[in-house]
């Protein structure tokens, strides 16, 4: 059944195409079509439910490097759509907010611009959600390093009194994964491998109030 | 209580408007509605408050920045993150057997039900079918997980809005549970029991019988602990017609789970969408009619009833044969004691510990219905052992986000009810 609606969508939007893909029908919309074509699946095929929103990074250099993905449920037909868009600029994304569609898209769409520094045009109230505001980086994206990075803390005040950071985390002779599919690992986690810090002992050049007394 | 002092006017209105829902018994008075209250005869000054992030009623380190007139909230900001873990950083650096601990930490009062969830979405993505023994016992496990959250959420409600004695009775019920499940995984809480293709290990013998013992004597009990609330004056002014939420609103934030079914949305993918052979069993899908925080209570007490009748049927028609996929071997780890004697084996187990399961390049999505709601997993693979990004769609923030809208012009004393009523879990909602 919600194989109609990817077709009803395509004649509607012709420059929709189709996405591989083995579950559910899904398919590619120009973001600039985004919010119509999303419109026309909630009021046209039924589609009332906006179950998840979401981004991928293809990491640095590819092109386009964001993907965003929406899946939609119809409690009507019981099944979902997937519609993928990529965002324009790599260096800059950007993505039409679809919070007028659905209220819940709020805080989805507050977390992708946290994770991944994609920016909601025409979102009512976009800040930061899971981290703190004012937190430095975008943690989803692949070139920030599984450790984290040093960042001041949330709280100026106190990180003036106390000199403390946010410290990235001792890998503690890591990484996890001998063979990681396309990510090498040693390159992507250079400290990883770097046994001269641990929990222990502090990482040099780095704040010393981490080390613990042995 | 004290709005009925500062609101006479509204106090008559809300009698009025409660005298239809759930047959009530007798005359209600307490502080009611967000309706239109009567204008104030004076101005009083905005105050701003912060709820959280440890408060007894929070239920883990939510926070709500309120703006309070007098005691009735004007405007209500979640602050969450502050369990926040980084969960789909972590699951894009390790392989997908590795991630199934960090699932036990989502939702944690209903792990058994996230590790299954977890496994057949990524068992989706390899396009691998697990035998129906292992579907079975999987079912069991995720319907004894929304027994004991379902448990633990109406004790942790009844005590928010003053019943404390029936935490008393649900925590007796759960460590019941706990024993069960520590028998079957080797753990009461983290139970990690899924592998990607199959469980961890079989059921243990007479494992079964007790679960049979154990819903024969839970349902008196249970009977009993929502006879505690049911009919409870006190429970029922706090609760009845207390944050409603419409059908529309729920549709349009994303509710799901019991929240959304309170609201008279009949959708539950257990029967939507079978997966794991849930069209196997026979079960009703409990739905409220008004949408307050009292038909989110008869939801979820409903829904215990029903689980019971699904475990019941899954033991009498237990099937029989191999408990995990046997053909999966680039997957599924041989048994150990043909690890230790073949070379085979070794080379296989060695491939899968070091290199994770092989999985297709592609991407899958697929929700199962959990105690709190619609658990997703979102996963994009270029093929390999490790994901290459992995989305958790967690119900309870998708429910919590719709706090905003429903808590203003409430009293505080009832706000601390709808968070009672929304069983969040903040490890789910932060991840």
């Amino acid at each position: 059944m919600p194989a109609d609606a990817t077709t009803a969508l395509r004649e509607k939007f012709p420059q929709v195409t189709d996405r591989p893909s083995n579950d559910h029908p899904a398919v590619n919309v120009p973001i600039g079509e985004l919010v119509a074509a999303l419109r026309f699946l909630r009021d046209e095929c039924g589609f009332d439910l906006l179950m998840d929103l979401t981004a991928i990074d293809w990491a640095e250099g590819a092109s386009p490097r964001f993907t965003m993905v929406y899946h939609l449920y119809s409690t009507t037909r019981a099944g979902y759509v997937r519609v993928a868009a990529n965002c324009a600029s790599d260096a800059e994304p950007a993505a039409p907010s679809i919070v007028t569609l659905w209220s819940g898209a709020n805080w989805h769409e507050r977390e992708c611009y946290d994770m991944f520094g994609i920016t909601f045009t025409g979102h009512p109230d976009l800040r930061r959600i899971l981290m703190w505001d004012g937190y430095p980086y975008h943690p989803l994206r692949k070139e920030f390093p599984l450790a984290g990075i040093e960042a001041p803390l949330h709280d100026a005040e106190i990180g003036a009194e106390t000199g403390t950071n946010v410290i990235a985390a001792p890998m503690a002779g890591g990484p996890f994964v001998a063979a990681p599919g396309e990510i090498n690992l040693t390159e992507a986690e250079p400290r990883a491998k770097d046994e001269s810090w641990n929990e222990g002992r502090a990482q040099p050049g780095q704040s010393e109030l981490r080390q613990v007394k042995e | 209580m004290a709005a009925e002092f500062a609101y006479p006017d509204n106090a008559a209105k809300t009698a009025d408007a409660r005298a239809e829902p759930h047959d009530t018994p007798g005359t209600l008075s307490s502080s009611n509605g967000p309706a239109e209250r009567a204008e104030p005869e004076f101005k009083t000054e905005k105050m701003s408050l912060s709820m959280g992030p440890s408060h007894p009623s929070t239920h883990g380190v939510l926070r709500l920045q309120m703006e309070l007139d007098g005691e009735i909230l004007t405007k209500a900001d979640p602050v969450i993150g502050y369990l926040h873990r980084g969960d789909e950083k972590i699951a894009e650096n390790m392989t997908y057997n590795q991630f199934v601990p960090y699932t036990d930490r989502l939702d944690y009062l209903a792990p058994l039900a996230n590790n299954m969830a977890y496994a057949i979405a990524v068992e989706r993505l390899a396009r691998l079918e697990v035998p129906p023994r292992c579907q079975a016992i999987r079912v069991i496990t995720a319907e004894m997980a929304r027994i004991s959250s379902h448990l633990m959420g109406l004790g942790a409600f009844g005590l928010d809005v003053g019943a404390w004695s029936v935490l008393l009775y649900t925590l007796n019920e759960r460590e019941k549970l706990y024993k069960l499940f520590e028998e079957l995984t080797g753990a009461r809480f983290t139970t990690s029991y899924t592998r990607i293709g199959g469980v961890s290990r079989d059921v243990p013998d007479g494992w079964l019988g007790r679960v049979n013992a154990f819903c024969d004597q839970f349902l008196p009990i249970l009977e009993e602990t929502l006879a505690l609330l049911t009919r409870n004056k006190i429970f029922m002014d706090r609760t009845v017609g207390v944050g409603v939420i419409a059908k529309e609103d729920a549709l349009a934030f994303g509710l799901t789970g019991p929240n959304l079914r309170g609201s008279g949305v009949p959708l539950d993918l257990r029967k939507d969408r079978p997966y794991s052979g849930y069209d196997n069993y026979e079960f009703d899908v409990p739905v409220g009619t008004k949408g307050d925080c009292y038909d989110r209570y008869l939801v979820r007490g409903e829904e215990m009833r029903q689980s019971v009748r699904i475990i019941r049927q899954v033991i009498a028609k237990f099937p029989g044969g191999a408990w995990y996929a046997t053909d999966a071997r680039k997957i599924f780890a041989p048994p150990k004691e043909k690890i230790l004697s073949s070379m085979e084996e070794l080379i296989q187990n060695f491939m899968l510990v070091t290199e994770g399961p092989q999985m297709p390049a592609g991407e899958v999505y697929f929700e199962a219905e959990n105690p709190k709601g619609i658990l997703g997993f979102y996963i994009v693979s270029k093929g390999g052992g490790v994901p290459w990004r992995l989305k958790i769609r967690a119900p309870s923030f998708c429910n919590l986000s719709i706090l905003p809208k429903i808590c203003v012009g409430w009293l505080i004393s009832d706000v601390v009810a709808i968070l009672g009523s929304l069983d969040f879990v903040m490890g789910e909602c932060d991840r």
